[in-house]
């Protein structure tokens, strides 16, 4: 038999009065996937995660998730999803138990099951704490862990996870993404927003948000070769160059892109013809080396609405 | 008269009863140059920034503020710094607009020099088609970018920014790197924490804080090659795991 696709939309809309948060968005997510949703603030990710959540109703549009239509009814979706949200998932003034007893709770799992489910989960993120611990005495990173055992404990066929690690630490981030690469190994789908790029960098694939409107779909791969047909190269200055002089080439005419990174820039090729032209004469001023496109230069161009 | 303003901190310690968050720290922040401090969570950043603010007392130690080059109180320089700190406290009710307004009364700032600094800052942030919505109906990303607006309006000649970009989007972020660039060519001196390693190579100079102590200080990439890393996230990461028991 045929699985039907984790998340399916069509052409879903979402207003808020006369504000189109969600504009005529079609994706289509396979099961056991790991698929980044990208966009600026504000571009509609977390309004689309909430329809996906069974949260909101769309405003027009065909909306599937676990094979379930939203027209069968959201509460039938919201038992097949688990959901972490951007600013709140667990009460800081209540122990972890008491988090995950209110929880299952809520969900009306089963008291034998759900002592199961509790330790499988707090064993997977390696929770060293006691269950007696506050929420507060946590780290940003273990919190988030926990949240994510949270979303988990119900076996949701699909996570969805807004923003997981914001403000968390490097070391935080990567464990955090192992345990979403083990979670997807354990054959659940999993949905997720991040502004880091080089957490995008590990989805299979990436959709690109822009004002509600969805701009590209594809791999981390894909996108690099799809948004930069040209070359990339990388330009170090030989001497300490002011943001100023530094910002001054960004209207260059042998650039068709240009992006900086702190003392450095990244800049596309506009035409091998002005390229020959200019080159001699920035190799001056920079070491030029020629890079592949970075996640965030594929943002960048796919996204930004030229000043 | 205003002038550049420069801080001296020495042998800084502060503990919160018995727990120790500040072990001696001393540090130079010059004027005009953007100051990274980084380390990971718990190490100290926050606690420090807040000495400097005059916002907790140190245990031991001093902090010296100069402007202009000459010795000045805290409380002599404390109308041109700015703060936005980790965790804000915007009024849910209150829209976009509505708190640049209520900043603007509260800051004294002129109507010309107002009008001329939201618009840049509109554009900066990219929100000025949500200026109507409430505080509490915004994303993450933007209720931090909000907060940035409201630390950013005034002029100051100290900005301290206690993880500014967490959760902002990249565009956002970039243009927000810009528009601190373009401060520091006014001889602002700034002072960031961040989560983004990328980031920290963006500074004039990071420090990096362990468990209340500046292990390393200097110029980025110079920092980077003392410790032969190529970027902070891997020296973090690498750090991070040589401290596990």
């Amino acid at each position: 038999m045929t699985q039907t696709p984790a998340v399916e939309t069509r052409e879903l809309v979402v207003r808020y009065g006369d504000f189109t948060a969600v504009d005529r968005v079609s994706i289509t997510v396979e099961r056991g996937e790991i698929f980044g949703f990208l966009g600026a603030n504000g571009a509609g990710k977390t309004t689309t995660i909430r329809v996906l959540c069974g949260l909101l109703p769309p405003t027009e549009g065909f909306v599937r998730v676990a094979g379930i239509d939203y027209e069968q009814g959201e509460r039938a979706i919201k038992e097949k999803v688990g959901y972490m949200s951007q600013r709140f998932t667990l009460y800081n003034d209540l122990t972890v138990g008491e988090n995950l007893d209110f929880i299952a709770s809520l969900r009306k799992l089963e008291p034998g099951y759900y002592a199961h489910r509790r330790r499988e989960l707090l064993d997977m993120i390696s929770f060293k704490k006691g269950l007696d611990a506050t929420v507060q005495e946590l780290s940003g990173g273990t919190k988030q862990q926990v949240s994510l055992a949270a979303a988990l404990l119900h076996a949701p066929e699909i996570v969805f996870l807004d923003e997981p690690t914001a403000g968390v630490t490097p070391a935080g981030r990567e464990r955090f993404w192992n345990l979403i690469h083990l979670v997807a190994e354990r054959g659940k789908t999993v949905f997720v927003t991040t502004h880091y790029m080089d957490e995008a960098e590990q989805c299979g694939r990436i959709a690109l948000m822009r004002d509600g409107k969805l701009v590209a779909t594809d791999s981390p791969a894909g996108l690099k070769k799809s948004v930069f047909p040209e070359q990339v190269f990388e330009f170090d200055p030989l001497q300490r160059l002011s943001f100023s002089e530094l910002a001054a080439f960004e209207d260059h005419e042998a650039f068709s892109f240009f992006e900086p990174y702190g003392p450095r820039f990244h800049a596309a090729a506009a035409s091998p013809q002005t390229w020959a032209t200019w080159a001699p004469q920035l190799e001056k001023i920079f070491r030029i080396r020629p890079i592949a496109p970075s996640l965030e230069d594929v943002f960048i161009r796919a996204v930004q609405v030229r000043r | 008269m205003s002038g550049p303003v420069s801080i001296s901190v020495q042998g800084v310690r502060k503990a919160f009863r018995k727990f120790p968050a500040l072990h001696g720290v001393s540090l130079e922040f010059e004027a005009g140059r953007m100051h990274g401090i980084i380390g990971p969570e718990g190490s100290g950043k926050t606690t420090l920034l807040r000495i400097l603010l005059g916002l907790l007392v140190p245990d031991q130690g001093s902090i010296a503020y100069f402007e202009g080059g000459r010795p000045a109180s805290l409380e002599a320089i404390r109308t041109r710094i700015s703060y936005m700190p980790q965790t804000q406290s915007l009024y849910a009710d209150l829209s976009i607009k509505e708190h640049l307004e209520f900043f603007r009364d509260l800051y004294g700032i002129e109507p010309a020099d107002y009008e001329r600094k939201k618009e840049e800052l509109l554009r900066v942030t990219r929100l000025a088609d949500f200026q109507d919505r409430p505080a509490g109906h915004l994303s993450g990303g933007m209720y931090k970018k909000l907060g940035l607006m409201c630390a950013l309006l005034r002029s100051p000649r100290v900005m301290v920014l206690d993880e500014p970009t967490t959760g902002v989007d990249p565009i956002s972020r970039r243009e927000l790197w810009d528009l601190l660039y373009r401060l520091l060519e006014q001889d602002i001196l700034i002072l960031v924490t961040t989560a983004y390693l990328d980031e920290a190579e963006r500074c004039s100079k990071v420090h990096l804080v362990e468990s209340g102590v500046v292990v390393a200080s200097g110029e980025p990439r110079k920092l980077l090659e003392a410790e032969g890393a190529r970027s902070f996230d891997e020296l973090f990461i690498r750090r991070a795991a040589a401290q596990k028991p």
